[in-house]
């Protein structure tokens, strides 16, 4: 036989269970939910990593080689098997430079000049122009920049194989954690950013105000459920699904970028999992200020998910914004988890680097469980 | 008839601030009764309901629902009560059978239990046929009941309705009330608010608030001879509006 505390609690564990998985049925029967579970991050992660990537690979590159000797051709064929360039034709005058741009897939224009092999071996110095198309500035930085550094390197061949020549001093530029400069490095972290305040803060805040727009939540506060089980049967099902959306988006960065998580995985998913509680609890909170739907989603969009896309170091560095957006900035949780993804991800560093970003996450959610709490008792004075 | 009062509400008293929501109400409700609880709006009828409920706590006075007390015991009232609100209670994404289900188990009803209650409600009803239909398209009428027959699926000794029939068709008005009565028969005690002084006199019982008291109860024809009104409408005017008996006078 049970004591009267077992049964209570066994009861309540049933009662919650129950309730749990009606929470389920509804994210399984609205598609709109399932959407934006699961289409949105895997079509954030393949649109900023194909579309709005901002590496180079097999950008279009044209020569106009009017020397066409052996130094010309070694360098040809160097900056073609880089695998960031692909030859699109050979010109053979000035005026077919204009031409090809304008056909499209050309991003630049290498031009070697007259005898540009006897000089360089005669003289020293050749001459190369890098022409570039400027109608797309970002490409055509990035594609001049790759383009001079596989020219510096050829030069450095060059000079090692003239033996006895004066060495030369010259100033290497090396990334590090990041030597390619991908701008998947960048975005992962902040997509998973992103994509879990959308997911728990707007979504929670939507399916409790739900509750009180249709009248639920009177007859489940009349009945046995305790208020924390309604709520915590509420936001449970979100909390395991973004985990498992964090946990997408680690593999689809993995397989399909090649980013894999260089610190620790466990402490990642641990930071994941304080972060994704920070975002529910602020969903929370948003769902005790506002009576309708629509004015839970606008305070998570305009409140949170803007903020988060401008002022968190997501897209704009944070140390080149103007002091005020700064002070706005530190007080967006995403600014902190952030920095921590990123530390752990890109740079492998352990909890001693991120203990202070932690701490100020695990503010926040106090924070935010402790208003919502106060809100809440309020309404049911 | 001591054994039989369900609900015993002595001095109850709400505030909040300086504003006295329900001052002092005193009144008994007895097994299986239909008490209907009628007011103005902002007469005092929800804050009093929303203690009844186990919702919110007495500021002093207390009121024993079942044997529990309100001040003391509110979760336990909650598991000896029905409720249904105003607004439609049921979830439109879930099936009639999930609703069931779900509102059995929140109420710790053993899976078995749960389904034998289910096939008898779905029978009662003649529903069998729309046990995997969305709630959503159902019509209003069907849904109402439902609804009621689910506040009702754990067998409680009180179901509170809160203006159950708002924005119901006259049909299923009545429709609605054979379902209370057939409650009411079985031993279930039904405390209802109603706008609706139609429905007022099908109550066996009726309290009239005005400005957190109680002003009036008895049973409907009582109060008609005391009053000298042909109608509950007409003592609801008479009281609610004490100016109003001068100029129709």
């Amino acid at each position: 036989m049970h004591g009267p505390t077992a049964a209570y609690t066994q009861h309540d564990m049933k009662r919650f269970l129950g309730f749990v998985k009606k929470e389920f049925l509804h994210i399984s029967r609205d598609y709109r939910t399932l959407i934006i579970l699961f289409g949105i991050p895997a079509a954030q992660i393949l649109l900023f990593g194909y579309v709005v990537s901002t590496d180079i690979k097999n950008a279009g590159v044209a020569f106009f080689d009017q020397s066409k000797d052996e130094i010309t051709r070694q360098l040809t064929d160097k900056i073609c098997s880089s695998g960031f360039f692909t030859k699109t034709g050979d010109l053979a005058s000035q005026d077919d430079i204009d031409r090809i741009f304008k056909k499209g897939g050309t991003k630049a224009v290498v031009i070697f000049e007259n005898d540009f092999g006897r000089n360089l071996v005669s003289r020293g110095k050749g001459e190369i122009s890098i022409i570039a198309d400027g109608s797309e500035p970002n490409v055509a930085t990035l594609v001049t920049n790759y383009m001079t550094a596989i020219i510096s390197d050829f030069n450095m061949d060059l000079a090692g194989q003239a033996a006895g020549a004066a060495l030369i001093v010259r100033p290497e530029v090396r990334m590090f954690y990041n030597p390619g400069l991908k701008s998947h490095y960048m975005f992962v972290p902040g997509v998973i950013t992103l994509i879990m305040i959308l997911i728990c803060a707007l979504m929670t805040s939507v399916t409790i105000t739900r509750e009180k727009e249709f009248g639920t939540m009177e007859v489940l506060l009349v009945s046995p459920l305790k208020p924390i089980q309604i709520i915590l049967g509420k936001v449970m099902p979100y909390f395991l699904l973004s985990f498992i959306d964090v946990i997408v988006i680690l593999l689809l960065s993995w397989f399909v970028f090649d980013l894999p998580v260089k610190g620790s995985l466990a402490l990642l998913l641990g930071e994941s999992m304080l972060y994704i509680m920070m975002s529910l609890s602020l969903g929370i909170l948003i769902s005790t200020v506002s009576g309708t739907m629509q004015q839970a989603i606008f305070i998570s969009l305009v409140g949170m998910m803007l903020p988060t896309i401008l002022l968190s170091g997501f897209i704009f560095p944070i140390e080149n914004m103007a002091e005020i957006y700064g002070w706005i900035s530190s007080i967006l949780p995403p600014r902190y988890f952030i920095v921590i993804i990123k530390n752990i991800m890109i740079k492998g560093t352990g909890f001693l680097y991120v203990w202070k970003e932690t701490l100020i996450l695990t503010g926040f959610t106090v924070l935010f469980i402790a208003l919502s709490v106060r809100n809440f008792k309020i309404r049911l004075q | 008839m001591k054994e039989n009062v369900v609900i015993s509400v002595r001095n109850l008293v709400k505030k909040f601030g300086n504003f006295t929501a329900v001052d002092n109400l005193n009144f008994e409700v007895y097994k299986g009764e239909i008490f209907g609880f009628l007011g103005a709006n902002g007469a005092g009828k929800t804050t009093a309901i929303r203690i009844l409920s186990g919702l919110s706590v007495p500021t002093s006075g207390d009121a024993v629902v079942s044997g529990f007390s309100a001040r003391r015991q509110p979760e336990k009232i909650k598991q000896v009560i029905g409720y249904m609100c105003q607004r439609f209670s049921l979830y439109e994404d879930l099936t009639v059978r999930e609703n069931i289900t779900l509102y059995g188990g929140i109420y710790g009803m053993s899976r078995q239990l749960i389904k034998e209650s289910t096939a008898e409600l779905l029978g009662r009803l003649n529903f069998e046929n729309y046990a995997d239909t969305l709630i959503s398209s159902l019509p209003l009428g069907l849904k109402q009941k439902l609804a009621f027959s689910v506040a009702v699926l754990h067998d409680p000794g009180i179901v509170f309705l809160d203006e159950p029939t708002g924005g119901v068709d006259p049909v299923t008005r009545r429709q609605f009330w054979e379902m209370i009565y057939e409650t009411a028969s079985r031993g279930i005690t039904v405390f209802v608010t109603t706008h609706y002084m139609d429905e007022a006199e099908y109550c066996d019982r009726i309290s009239i608030m005005n400005e957190g008291r109680i002003v009036a109860l008895d049973t409907p024809a009582e109060l008609r001879k005391k009053y000298n009104a042909s109608s509950v409408e007409e003592v609801f005017v008479k009281i609610a509006r004490p100016n109003g008996r001068l100029h129709t006078a």
